[in-house]
């Protein structure tokens, strides 16, 4: 069966991606990727559909000093190779990092960005705590030398706003641009606010996420959480879906993407990777008050915003906590959306622990270059899924035919993310 | 107290606030904004603050502001640098 028998999609189809009359319809056109497991869209990508993992001991500072030890940090990354001089002073590791994920999905776009209307291209990504080791290495001087000693750079290169500012200002990006700060549903956020001004005109959008905390500063925070994995051996610390889960292991990185009208990108001859066809988000209610999660409500209504129905979606990726409760939280929501094990489900983050900001983006990035290869890449080190997670998880690379794909995310406080992701049209 | 020299200017420039890769700072760029060497206001700042704690100074926050070039800068410097000597 193919989708296009039970839902023609033609063009004369009326435009679920356009609601609001304008016609745009947002496509990918570049992707630009630094993750655990592989720095570039290319070496990270061969290591996903490997099964190969990024998690590993920390290396950034010693980690031996805190309950968890592992964490998934982006390998072999020299900031000077990606990184003007002059921007080196004032730019924190994951502001570094995202300025070598936009630079490759520009490139990989072909977007010529000083050719753009000067305000005709836009950057709107999702942070969650800015640069966490910078502000930590200013504060030390701050209380250990004074005040005369803390970088001027200080007054921006901590805050959350900072990757889309120093993307815009490399770029000469100066349409309209923001950041969203809603912990690990932040990549899907950002990627919907960036379809929003696509639709009001904005010829480009670079949107996404890219995140990094892993610092002693950050790691107390991470710790204060209270669901990180303290387990020792990366093969078992994450383990979502599994009955042995035991929390989750923190990872830097994320995905930056080059959104652009269909339309325009056809007339000027770019691949498009494909469609982001459907979005919602959703909050649940407030702890205590006895309501359910509302995650199936933002698949469902995901599904609905790109007129699509359950059995249209092929693949779903998965928030996958790794906490056993908000595991079977999400297995319950998936059977109550697709039938139990009525879907193929992957889990790709167990390779590069969670991203925050970076993990909606990069399972988006994951999930276009699975419909584009036409492969779901793996969950690994879950041998299956408990009795009561009851999903076909995908723990080897499974081809299959893919067309649409179903991206969830849930971020601490009660933010449920979905995003609707269809192969090019055509 | 010696006087402070456009090398060791530049110096700590590159040093605080890297280097503009179309700028040649061994060149004669006395006289060249710090907008066209690529130094916008917060370099400056960063550079500032640089030279008061190696230094022991404090300068004159209002005309450190009002040097446009390194030249205008350096005279801001080496005039407290020699107050400083002769008091």
């Amino acid at each position: 069966m193919t989708l296009t028998e039970t839902h023609p999609r033609g063009a004369a189809a009326p435009g679920p991606d356009g609601p609001d009359g304008s016609g745009a319809q947002a496509v990918v056109t570049g992707i630009g990727v630094a993750a655990p497991n592989g720095l570039g869209t290319r070496a990270w990508w061969r290591a996903t559909l490997a099964g190969e993992s990024g998690i590993g001991p920390l290396t950034r500072f010693d980690g031996e000093r805190y309950p968890a030890t592992l964490a998934g940090e982006v390998p072999g990354f020299d900031p000077a190779a990606h990184v003007p001089s002059r921007l080196l002073p004032q730019t924190d590791h994951m502001t570094r990092l995202a300025f070598a994920a936009a630079r490759e999905a520009l490139d990989d776009a072909g977007v010529d960005a000083a050719a753009l209307p000067e305000y005709g291209a836009g950057v709107v990504t999702a942070a969650s705590a800015g640069g966490f080791a910078f502000g930590q290495r200013e504060l030390e001087a701050l209380w250990s030398r004074g005040g005369a000693h803390v970088s001027a750079y200080q007054s921006f290169a901590w805050f959350y706003a900072v990757n889309t500012g120093q993307i815009s200002i490399r770029h000469g990006l100066r349409g309209p641009s923001g950041v969203l700060v809603t912990e690990q549903t932040g990549g899907l956020d950002a990627l919907a606010q960036a379809r929003r001004q696509l639709r009001k005109g904005i010829g480009v959008l670079v949107t996404g996420g890219v995140d990094s905390s892993l610092c002693p500063w950050g790691w107390a925070a991470h710790l204060a959480d209270g669901r990180l994995s303290t387990r020792r051996d990366p093969a078992t610390a994450y383990l979502p879906f599994s009955a042995d889960a035991n929390g989750h292991v923190v990872g830097e990185g994320g995905a930056l993407l080059v959104l652009e009208d269909a339309a325009a990108a056809r007339a000027r001859g770019a691949e498009v990777y494909g469609r982001v066809s459907g979005y919602a988000a959703t909050f649940d209610p407030a702890p205590g008050t006895g309501g359910a999660p509302r995650l199936r409500d933002a698949a469902a209504l995901a599904l609905a915003d790109a007129g699509l129905a359950p059995g249209d979606v092929d693949v779903v990726f998965a928030d996958a906590a790794g906490v056993r409760a908000d595991d079977v939280a999400e297995a319950r929501a998936l059977a109550e959306l697709f039938g139990p094990r009525g879907v193929p489900v992957t889990a790709p983050k167990t390779m590069t622990g969670r991203l925050a900001a970076g993990g909606g983006a990069l399972d988006v990035a994951a999930a276009l270059l699975a419909l584009r290869d036409q492969v779901v890449p793996p969950t690994v080190h879950v041998a299956a899924p408990a009795e009561d997670c009851p999903l076909d998880l995908v723990t080897t690379a499974r081809p299959l035919p893919l067309r649409t794909a179903l991206v969830l995310a849930r971020g601490r406080g009660g933010f449920n993310a979905a995003t609707v992701l269809r192969a090019p049209a055509g | 107290m010696p006087e402070m020299s456009i090398h060791d200017l530049t110096t700590l420039l590159r040093e605080c606030a890297g280097e503009d890769e179309s700028v040649n700072l061994e060149g004669d760029v006395l006289d060249t904004p710090f907008a066209d060497l690529g130094y916008d206001s917060l370099a400056v700042l960063q550079t500032t603050g640089r030279i008061e704690r190696d230094f022991e100074l404090t300068l004159d926050e209002d005309a450190v502001a009002e040097a446009e070039t390194p030249r205008e800068y350096l005279a801001v410097v080496n005039h407290q640098l020699t107050d400083r000597s002769n008091a």
